[in-house]
């Protein structure tokens, strides 16, 4: 990590967009959820001040009594405010404040749990709020690597490369000229019918604009109303082509190969869309 | 998306190209301003005013741009001056 001289390896990765509702708080929780089902202790941050969401996604929202800003105003300690997830060993949500103070987040404040959580944990998963001013900067500022969430549409993109200049230059890593953060592309809500039919960005198109690499396909899925409906992170339905692409990306981010799957239409579909289905 | 649709979208650009041929262009203009001074757009219009004091043209017809190699910055200006008749 990109905080003091500390020798920690705790890995903070920012889950970032730029444009809001394309999927952020989906896969902070889904790629959190992962990653501890791969045994590495994990927290996941909710920085969306006064949208807390991420406790809804993660079926917590009953536990939360104390929250980010409260650890910041040391009105309560990091143990009290870390909710530890119910399903999956490893996993933490320390979740955002309902506060209408958007100042409540300072650098300083952040930079002081970061570095309590650090010893403890090997991940650090930032969940940031939508947009490309203070609160999605403070949200990516001490990132080591970015997750780019993007949805194949025009403004959507645009917003995950202007996304990307921040990242390059108002993070914590390009202020000390350090080595830059590591970025990973997330094409979310994938419709291979509509690519297939000249509709949407396909996944080659949104690589060539933002040429970055990419960390995984998560097709347009019913099973992630449902999963949010439920509080259960989708990455745990494997039944559903959704959690298979967030659990193959979690494999990338860690390291593996893996194919991608479901860009094809399925076979089905193609006589409904010659009757105008 | 009907049958017939299907068989013109062949010949006609379909939208996901129009599309992407308007972000490289907006994502390639967007990272050239990146790199920019933050005094450049203010120049840039007040080289504008100046212009406009005699000649009668519009903001889109002068396009300024700073380019940096490694020992100097070359800053250049570009005015289209509407036709004399
Ligand atoms: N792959 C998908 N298939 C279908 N629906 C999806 C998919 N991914 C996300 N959604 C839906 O999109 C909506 C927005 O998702 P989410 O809240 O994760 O976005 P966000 O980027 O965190 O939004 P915000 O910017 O408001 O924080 C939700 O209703 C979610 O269920
Ligand atoms: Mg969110």
């Amino acid at each position: 990590m990109s905080l003091s001289g500390d020798t920690t390896l705790a890995k903070i990765i920012v889950v970032t967009s730029g444009k809001g509702g394309v999927g952020k708080t989906t896969s902070s929780a889904a790629i959190g959820t992962g990653i501890a089902l791969k045994g590495h202790k994990t927290v996941i941050i909710d920085f969306d001040v006064g949208l807390r969401n991420l406790d809804l996604i993660m079926g917590c929202e009953r536990r939360v009594v104390y929250d980010f800003v409260n650890v910041i105003n040391k009105e309560a300690t990091l143990s009290q405010a870390l909710i530890k997830d119910k399903r999956t060993k490893d996993l933490f949500i320390l979740p955002a404040s309902q506060t209408r103070d958007k100042d409540a987040l300072t650098i300083e404040g952040v930079q002081g749990v970061l570095e309590e959580l650090a010893k403890d944990f090997e991940y650090i998963i930032c969940d940031s709020p939508a947009g490309i001013e203070k609160g999605a900067q403070m949200a990516l500022y001490f990132a080591d690597a970015a997750i780019v969430v993007t949805n194949p549409e025009v403004s959507s993109v645009r917003d995950s490369d202007r996304i990307l200049g921040i990242l390059q230059s108002k993070s914590k890593r390009a202020e000390d000229g350090k080595e830059p953060i590591e970025e990973h592309l997330l094409l979310t809500r994938y419709h291979p019918g509509r690519v297939a039919l000249g509709e949407m960005l396909s996944v080659s198109d949104v690589e060539d604009i933002l040429a970055i690499p990419l960390l995984g396909v998560i097709p347009e899925s019913e099973a992630v109303l449902k999963a949010s409906n439920q509080g259960t992170p989708v990455i745990l339905d494997t039944d559903s082509e959704a959690g298979l692409a967030y659990m193959d990306a979690v494999d990338r981010l860690m390291g593996e190969e893996r194919p991608l799957r479901f860009l094809e239409v399925q076979k089905k579909g193609f006589i409904k869309r010659l009757l105008g289905g | 998306m009907g049958i017939f649709d299907y068989f013109k979208s062949k010949s006609a650009p379909s939208s996901a190209s129009v599309a992407k041929d308007r972000l490289q262009i907006i994502v390639a203009h967007e990272r050239s301003k990146r790199h920019q001074p933050d005094y450049l757009p203010q120049m840039q219009q007040e080289i504008i005013d100046v212009i406009r004091k005699y000649v009668n043209i519009g903001n889109e017809d002068v396009q300024i741009q700073l380019d940096n190699t490694d020992d100097c910055s070359i800053l250049e200006l570009n005015v289209t001056l509407p036709e004399q008749n």
